[in-house]
């Protein structure tokens, strides 16, 4: 359903992508990992088509189609959905006006009917269940003065809202206290089905241990270094990423 | 008079003889037909020549932020009686296709868009039965609302007693030339203890169109009263007229309150800034008694060059004075607006909020005045000034001024100036926004504070009105 091949891709002029092979069949739950500056975010925002990202060779295929040449708001509406490692705050943007409109977007590209004010609150409180968030949140402005894990957890009430087809976790885990760990991995847990898929991006395996990932990869200087199952996060909690080089 | 007809056939200006316009110019003759075609009163004669004497001798302000080419005063025509029907679009299929696509997007029902575009209509047509029923309801009340002419030859004495007492005819340029030569307006008096009965937007919006480029308006709130007034309309307005002086003066007694809001939205020229409205507005209201209040809030997205300060002269201990503005500038438009508050009373408070948009080459200037008086004494003004700029070439300027002459006076100033960052977008666009969609939002998000003072049916409007100004400024 979705894959990269022999990616390579700069950001203002600096090669940062050389190379990369990814093929996510429906369903499947694959982990990123890898150092600091490897590439990790830049993939995400080549893949979600942020402006700035340039792709220099290979292709980017999204259920058949190469969606590199495509707007990021026509890429949110195949299904592509990025939980950022840094989301961004908009203040005077009411995030439930927000997440109202962002729904009512992807809902009119599947072909389904906008919800009204009504019916679109009540979808949201019922998502918002899942991740325990505090509702007067959805009353604030976007993200403006939320804590760093309630960011996080707006992130995921949005994945949750939205539906996508491919979901992009960056860092989703970074920031996040344990029960908040618990509460976003048992979100994720929620979403998995056959016909979804899910690029997780982490440092830590802790993450992986809720949302049990089905291939783990090691990103390195912007190539795919190792491939592997869950043994793998494992065998880099203990012993990092240096035994990797040799 | 009759030689003024005579040369306007001389020189073929029109071949109409009911399209009554006077030729250009400006003349103490010119002042006595006008007053003459009105049949006003002797005093009001006195005091429109007063005023053009006095213009005389007044010079063009110096406009400061502003780029404009001069106005010539002797090619204007000062009375011009609405067009005939004859002249008018026969129906909607004759009006400019662009002008029903707004309305449309705007949802004004299509009586109104008849209106708006000038079509000629019959005699009877449905607008007239609710506007007879608001009449109705409003005498009931007590509520007097009339054109302004109307209101001179009923009520003489009421205008005679208030006129030019918030706005002398010396105050300024345009308040003087306005004073000389203004056309027609609305006329408001709610008496002791009435609240009126509704908004006076609905009614206004049909019924007090074509009132040309110097509009004349007074409203005055009796003792204890409450009345919520809304000017313009949201829909854009063409006019031929270049340039528009309007005067609107406000007077708030003991414990009554007028809550004034416009929506502007004149033709603002195209993209090189051909063409336009020159919006010279002098806007005003007294609290003369004690907890008194007057509200102004403004929306302005139209008009080449706008140019107005509502203002708030705070005389009742504990009188309250607002001022809440949205302000949008695209391609070539230029706006200076902002507000006096004038702390002349005892615990007197004021607030200001103020939020310019600029994009395009658009050029947005903010220009204040918080004064405290001597006698003013535990004043309180809260001033927040934000600016939103879209594109590189815009500009946003903040000129506020406090002059306070009470060491009790509280005065407070927040500014802020910001764009929409590219990381803003792209969050916006990942979850599946057009980047039009998303600026809209942020731009609305922006507005708030100030569009929640609307009356609700215009809230909303003015919301979509933004997305329409705002279209195809960023991208
Ligand atoms: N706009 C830019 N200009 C130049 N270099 C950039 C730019 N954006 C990213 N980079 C560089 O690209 C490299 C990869 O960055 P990226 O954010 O993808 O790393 P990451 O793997 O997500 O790291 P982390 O684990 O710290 O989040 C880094 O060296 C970074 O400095
Ligand atoms: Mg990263």
């Amino acid at each position: 359903m979705f894959s990269v091949s022999n990616l390579h891709a700069s950001v203002d002029d600096k090669k940062i992508l050389k190379g990369i092979e990814i093929d996510v069949k429906p369903g499947e739950v694959h982990a990123i990992m890898g150092p600091n500056g490897s590439g990790k975010s830049t993939l995400a925002n080549l893949v979600a088509g942020k402006d700035g990202y340039t792709l220099d060779e290979g292709s980017i295929i999204f259920n058949g189609q190469d969606i590199s040449g495509l707007e990021p708001e026509e890429r949110a509406c195949l299904g592509i959905f990025l939980a950022f490692q840094y989301p961004v705050a908009i203040s005077g943007v009411n995030n439930m006006v927000f997440l109202q409109a962002a729904l009512n977007s992807v809902r009119q590209a599947r072909g389904e009917l906008p919800l009204d004010a009504m019916d679109a609150i009540a979808f949201i409180k019922d998502r918002m269940k899942l991740v325990e968030m505090k509702s007067d949140l959805l009353q604030r402005s976007l993200n403006a003065g939320f804590s760093g894990g309630e960011k996080k957890r707006n992130e995921i009430l949005q994945m949750l809202v939205l539906e996508p087809k491919l979901a992009i976790l960056d860092e989703t885990d970074s920031g996040l206290d344990i029960d908040a760990l618990k509460t976003v991995s048992d979100g994720v847990n929620h979403m998995r089905s056959p016909d979804r898929s899910f690029i997780i991006v982490t440092h830590y395996q802790r993450l992986l241990d809720h949302i049990k990932p089905d291939f783990v990869h090691v990103l390195k200087d912007g190539k795919i270094i190792k491939s592997g199952n869950y043994e793998l996060a494992l065998k880099l909690e203990k012993e990092g990423y240096g035994w990797l080089d040799q | 008079m009759e030689e003024l007809f005579e040369k306007k056939y001389q020189y073929g200006f029109t071949s109409d003889i009911e399209s009554d316009s006077f030729l250009p110019g400006l003349n103490e003759d010119v002042i006595r037909a006008i007053s003459a075609r009105k049949n006003e009163p002797k005093f009001l004669l006195e005091w429109r020549l007063k005023a053009y004497r006095h213009w005389l001798t007044m010079k063009e302000p110096n406009w400061g932020k502003l780029n404009i080419s001069p106005i010539d005063y002797n090619a204007i025509s000062y009375y011009s009686a609405p067009k005939s029907q004859k002249d008018r679009p026969k129906s909607l299929d004759e009006v400019d296709p662009e002008l029903l696509k707004t309305y449309e997007r705007l949802g004004i029902p299509l009586h109104e868009q008849k209106m708006l575009a000038g079509v000629a209509m019959d005699a009877v047509f449905d607008s007239v039965s609710v506007a007879t029923t608001f009449k109705e309801k409003l005498m009931d009340a007590g509520v007097i609302f009339l054109p302004f002419s109307e209101a001179v030859e009923k009520y003489p004495e009421l205008v005679e007693q208030y006129l030019g007492t918030v706005i002398p005819y010396k105050d300024n340029f345009f308040a003087a030339l306005n004073s000389a030569v203004f056309s027609d307006g609305s006329f408001v008096y709610v008496p002791k203890g009435v609240r009126c009965p509704m908004e006076l937007s609905t009614y206004f919006r049909i019924n007090a169109l074509n009132t040309g480029q110097f509009e004349r308006t007074l409203i005055i709130a009796d003792e204890g009263s409450h009345v919520s007034y809304l000017e313009g309309c949201s829909a854009p307005m063409r006019d031929e007229n270049q340039l528009h002086a309007a005067v609107v003066e406000l007077v708030a007694h003991k414990d009554s309150e007028i809550k004034y809001s416009t929506v502007q939205n004149w033709y603002p020229g195209d993209e090189n800034g051909v063409g336009g409205i020159y919006n010279f507005v002098t806007k005003r209201g007294i609290c003369k008694g004690d907890r008194a209040k007057i509200s102004w809030t403004q929306v302005e997205t139209g008009s080449a060059i706008t140019w107005k300060y509502p203002s708030v002269i705070l005389k009742g201990d504990d009188s309250v004075g607002e001022f809440y503005s949205v302000a949008v500038v695209n391609n070539r438009q230029q706006a200076d607006t902002g507000t006096k508050m004038i702390h002349l009373g005892k615990r007197t408070s004021s607030t200001i909020v103020s939020k310019g948009i600029s994009t395009g080459h658009g050029q947005n200037t903010y220009r204040g005045l918080v004064r405290v008086s001597p006698l003013a004494e535990d004043a309180r003004n809260h001033t927040e000034c934000d600016s939103l700029l879209l594109t590189p070439h815009c500009g946003a300027h903040t000129f506020p001024y406090i002059e306070s002459k009470h060491p009790t006076a509280q005065i407070e100033h927040e500014a802020t100036t910001s764009n929409i960052s590219e990381e803003e977008l792209f969050y916006c666009r990942q979850r599946g926004l057009t980047e039009e969609q998303a600026i809209n939002l942020i731009v609305n998000g922006f507005c708030k504070t100030v569009f929640k003072e609307l009356p609700m049916e215009f809230a909303v409007e003015a919301q979509k009105l933004m997305e329409i100004s705002l279209e195809g400024s960023v991208g």
